[in-house]
C-alpha cells in the first residue's frame, strides 16, 4: 500500500528511452506513444474513463483507469483532476472513493454537482466513458496509520464520505474493520452518497454503527438546523474523546467539529479535509488591494488601476518583460491567490495558476504573484 | 511625430476603439472547437513526422542491391521522396502552424500545462526563448521601424531604399539565395545581430550565452537528423543484408546515407518554405516603413495602424494557410499576435473592409505577385537608388 519509494539507480526502462527522446527530440517518445494510446505517456498522467454511475440525483462515481505513471493511494487520499471545460483547462482536488484492493488497476472518484460548480457539473453531467482526464498522483495525508486506529469515529457530510468510503471498502477488503461510529449528514434519505452500501454495510457488521442524521424534512429546500451538535455527539458516540476521528465535509462542519475537539483539549485525536477554495472572490469594480510578489517577498499598495509591472518597478523590482502592451508574453506570470483585472477587457483572473500579463493587468483586490 | 497617413488622430483612435473590439469579440468566443483544432494538428503533426521516418526506412527495402521483386532505382527514389516529403510537411508544420504561433502565446488561454509558450521548443536550430525575444518581443513591437526592427532585411539585405545603399548589398542576390536554403540558421542567429558584432556595435562576450544555447540545441538537432535516425536505418539493414546475402557494412553505410539525405531534404523543404512565406510578410512591393520619430508617444491606435501599413497577405486555400502557419494572414496575425491562428481567416474580411473604409492600404496579393516583387526589390536594391521603383514613398 505504502507507494514504493524512486528507485536510486535509473530503471532499464527509463535508460532506454532516455535513448529513444533523442531520437523524438525536442518532444519526447512519450509524445509519441500518446498517438497511440494516452495511457502509455510520461511527460503528462492521463486516465481514462471506463465507467460512469448515478449515485445519486447530483452525484456521479466516475470509474477512471490511470496511465503508466499511477502510483497507487492509501485510502483517504485524494487526487488532481483536470478538464478542459469550453476548451479551457480547469484543476479540482477530488477524494478517491475506492478502496486500493481493487484488482482491476481502476480507481473511482465520486463527484456531487455543486451550485455555480462549472467544474463538478461538467463532471457529472458531460463526461462519458472513453474520455480522457489529465490527472495528478494521489496526495495528501489525510488517511488511516498502517496500525489500525482502535476505534475510529468518522464524521462526513454530503460529498465528505467519499475519502471515509474509500477507508470503509478498504478496512472491509482487508477483513480488519475493527468497532467503527460512523455519523454522516445529508440532506435527505435520497441524497446519501453510497447510502445503500452504507446501510448494507452496517446490516452486516454489527461493529460498524451507522447515523445518518437528515438536516431537511422530505420536500424542504432550507436547512433545519441539525448539523453537527455536542448533544447528537454524546449520545451518540459518548467516548469519542478517546477515538481517533476523521471528519470530512463542508467548512461549517469542520470548523464547528475543530473547536468542539479543541475546546476538549483532543485535537491531536482529530483528523480533517479541506479543500481550499481555488477561486477568489471577483469584485465589480476598481478595488484597491494588497499585491504580494511572492519570490521577492515584497507587497505594495494598489489603486486597482495601476498595471502590476509599474507597481513592482514602483517597488524597485525588475520583472522581465517586453513590449509593454500585452503583445509580447515576455511578462507573464502565475497569479497564486486573489483576482487581477485585464485593463484592456476588464476581463478578471481569479483562478489559482492562472497566467497574468502584468503589463496590461492590475489587482482587483489582493493578489499573490510568483514575481 | 505622427503617422504617414492622411487619417486625423480622432480618426486614428476611432480605428483603434474598433481593431479593439474585433480583437476582444474573438478571443471572448475562444472555446472547445479551437481546442480540437489545435490538437488536430497536434496529432496530424507527429503522425506525418513518424509516418514519412517510417516511409524512408521502407524506402531501403526498394535499393537495387536488395534483388527483392519490384526493386529499382525509380521507385526507390519516389518512396524516400515521399517519405522525406512527409517529414518535410511536418517540419513545416510543426515550426509554423505550431511552433510560432504557441510560442506567440495564441494557446497560453486554454491553460493546457504541455501547450504553453513558455515552456514549448520547437524542432528548429534556433533555440525557442531566443526566437521569442528577437521574434515577440523586438521585431512584434518595432514592426518596420528603421533602427528598432532587425527584421528589415535581417541586417544583411536592403528591402526598402530608404535603407542606405553600401558596396556590401552587391552581393544580396547570393545572400538571399543561401539565407533562403539555410533559413533555419538564420533565424538561429538572429537573436545575436551578427551584422552589429561584425561593425563592432556589439561585443562577442556579450552574446556568448546566446551561441552557447545555439551550439546546444543545434547540436542535438544535427544529432537527431543526421546521426541517430541514419544510424538507426543503418542497424535496421543489417538483418536483411544477412537474409538477403548482401554485404553488410557497404549495405548499412548506404542506408546511413540515404536516410540522412532525406532528412536533409525534409529540413531544406522546411527552409525554403518557410523563408519564401515569411519574405512575403513584411518585403513585397507596396509595404510601408517608419522613422523612430513617426513612433514617438505611439498609442495602441497608432501601433494597430503600422501594423496594417507594415504587413502584406497571400491568397490561397485552406491548405496553403495552415502550411503557412496562417502567416499567409500577416496582417492579422501583426494586428493580433495572440490570437489563436485559427480564427485568422474569419478576421480577414473584416480588417479589409474596415481598412477599405478608413481608405487604408490592405497589400494582398497572390503568392507569384508577393514574392516576385520581393525578390525583385532584393534584387533591384542590390544597386544604389530604386526608390522610384518602390511604393514605399508614403500616401
Amino acid at each position: 500500500m505504502q507507494p514504493t519509494p524512486q528507485a536510486a539507480k535509473p530503471s532499464l526502462l527509463s535508460r532506454f528511452t532516455a535513448i529513444t527522446d533523442a531520437f523524438a527530440y525536442p518532444l519526447r517518445t512519450s509524445h509519441y506513444l500518446e498517438l497511440v494510446n494516452p495511457l502509455w505517456t510520461t511527460h503528462a498522467l492521463q486516465a481514462k474513463v471506463v465507467s460512469v454511475w448515478d449515485e445519486t440525483a447530483d452525484a456521479r462515481t466516475i470509474t477512471l483507469k490511470p496511465g503508466r505513471n499511477w502510483r497507487s493511494h492509501r485510502p483517504g487520499q485524494h487526487l488532481r483532476v483536470g478538464v478542459p471545460i469550453g476548451g479551457m483547462h480547469y484543476t479540482r482536488t477530488y477524494s478517491i472513493s475506492s478502496a486500493p484492493e481493487r484488482d482491476d488497476e481502476c480507481f473511482t472518484i465520486t463527484v456531487k454537482a455543486i451550485n455555480g460548480g462549472r467544474m463538478s457539473h461538467h463532471l457529472v453531467r458531460n463526461i462519458k466513458p472513453g474520455d480522457y482526464l489529465p490527472i495528478g498522483v494521489p496526495q495528501g495525508d489525510f488517511y488511516l496509520p498502517d496500525a489500525n486506529p482502535v476505534e475510529p469515529l468518522f464524521i462526513s457530510a454530503g460529498s465528505g464520505i467519499t475519502p471515509i468510503m474509500s477507508m470503509l471498502r478498504s478496512l472491509v477488503a482487508q477483513e480488519r474493520l475493527p468497532n467503527v461510529t460512523h455519523i454522516h449528514y445529508a440532506p435527505h434519505a435520497y441524497d446519501v452518497i453510497f447510502g445503500q452500501e452504507l446501510q448494507a454495510l452496517a446490516a452486516k457488521h454489527p461493529r460498524y454503527q451507522l447515523h445518518l442524521v437528515y438536516t431537511r424534512e422530505p420536500g424542504e429546500t432550507t436547512s433545519q438546523k441539525r448539523h453537527f451538535s455536542a448533544a447528537t455527539l454524546d449520545s451518540v458516540c459518548p467516548d469519542w474523546r478517546t477515538r481517533d476521528t476523521y471528519a470530512c465535509g463542508p467548512q461549517g462542519l469542520l470548523d464547528a467539529v475543530e473547536n468542539h475537539w479543541r475546546d476538549a483539549g483532543v485535537s491531536r485525536q482529530l483528523h480533517t479535509e479541506r479543500f481550499r477554495a481555488q477561486v477568489a472572490a471577483a469584485p465589480r469594480q476598481v478595488t484597491a488591494g494588497t499585491v504580494s510578489f511572492l519570490n521577492s517577498g515584497v507587497t505594495a499598495a494598489s489603486d486597482g488601476v495601476i498595471n502590476l509591472l509599474r507597481l513592482a518597478e514602483d517597488q524597485g523590482l525588475n520583472p522581465p518583460h517586453g513590449c509593454r502592451m500585452g503583445i509580447c508574453h515576455g511578462c507573464d506570470v502565475k497569479l497564486k491567490s486573489g483576482c487581477v483585472r485585464d485593463l484592456r477587457t476588464n476581463a478578471l483572473l481569479n483562478e489559482v495558476g492562472a497566467i497574468v500579463q502584468i503589463c496590461v493587468c492590475a489587482a482587483a483586490g489582493d493578489a499573490e504573484l510568483e514575481v | 511625430m505622427g503617422m504617414p497617413t492622411h487619417l486625423t488622430s480622432a480618426e486614428i483612435e476611432e480605428f483603434g476603439r474598433e481593431m479593439d473590439a474585433i480583437r476582444n469579440e474573438v478571443m471572448d468566443s475562444r472555446g472547445a472547437a479551437d481546442r480540437a483544432y489545435i490538437l488536430k494538428i497536434i496529432r496530424w503533426q507527429r503522425s506525418l513526422a513518424l509516418g514519412g521516418r517510417i516511409v524512408m526506412f521502407l524506402s531501403l527495402l526498394l535499393l537495387p542491391a536488395s534483388t527483392l521483386p519490384y526493386a529499382g532505382w525509380p521507385q526507390f527514389i519516389a518512396v524516400l521522396a515521399l517519405g522525406a516529403a512527409m517529414l518535410g510537411i511536418a517540419k513545416i508544420m510543426e515550426n509554423m502552424e505550431i511552433g510560432h504561433n504557441v510560442m506567440h502565446a495564441q494557446w497560453d488561454w486554454m491553460r493546457d500545462p504541455n501547450i504553453q509558450s513558455n515552456t514549448w521548443e520547437w524542432d528548429n536550430v534556433c533555440p525557442s526563448d531566443q526566437w521569442k525575444h528577437s521574434h515577440n518581443v523586438v521585431h512584434h513591437t518595432w514592426t518596420n521601424v528603421f533602427g528598432k526592427d532587425p527584421d528589415i532585411g535581417y541586417g544583411v539585405l536592403r528591402v526598402t531604399p530608404a535603407q542606405k545603399w553600401k558596396p556590401k548589398y552587391l552581393i544580396q542576390p547570393i545572400t538571399n539565395f543561401f539565407l533562403n536554403i539555410w533559413f533555419q540558421w538564420g533565424v538561429a542567429v538572429h537573436d545575436v545581430e551578427p551584422d552589429k558584432l561584425l561593425s563592432g556595435e556589439k561585443s562577442i562576450g556579450s552574446v556568448k550565452h546566446l551561441l552557447r544555447g545555439i551550439a546546444k540545441k543545434a547540436a542535438r538537432q544535427l544529432l537527431k537528423d543526421y546521426a541517430l535516425w541514419p544510424a538507426l536505418g543503418a542497424a535496421l539493414s543489417v538483418p536483411f543484408s544477412i537474409a538477403l546475402g548482401l554485404a553488410i557494412g557497404p549495405t548499412a553505410l548506404t542506408a546511413f546515407l540515404w536516410i540522412a539525405g532525406g532528412n536533409g531534404i525534409a529540413n531544406l523543404m522546411r527552409n525554403v518554405w518557410s523563408n519564401v512565406i515569411i519574405f512575403c510578410g513584411h518585403f513585397p512591393s507596396g509595404v510601408q516603413h517608419f522613422t523612430k520619430q513617426e513612433v514617438e508617444g505611439e498609442t495602441r491606435a497608432r501601433w494597430y495602424v503600422r501594423q496594417l501599413l507594415g504587413s502584406c497577405n497571400i491568397g490561397g486555400g485552406k491548405l496553403f494557410h495552415i502550411l503557412s502557419g496562417n502567416l499567409s494572414h500577416q496582417i492579422e496575425h501583426h494586428l493580433f499576435p495572440d490570437m489563436p491562428s485559427n480564427r485568422y481567416p474569419e478576421v480577414a474580411p473584416r480588417v479589409r473592409a474596415m481598412a477599405a473604409r478608413y481608405r487604408l492600404p490592405y497589400n494582398t496579393g497572390s503568392l507569384t505577385r508577393q514574392f516576385g516583387t520581393t525578390t525583385w526589390t532584393i534584387w533591384r536594391l542590390a544597386f544604389p537608388g530604386g526608390g522610384g521603383s518602390s511604393s514605399t514613398a508614403t500616401a
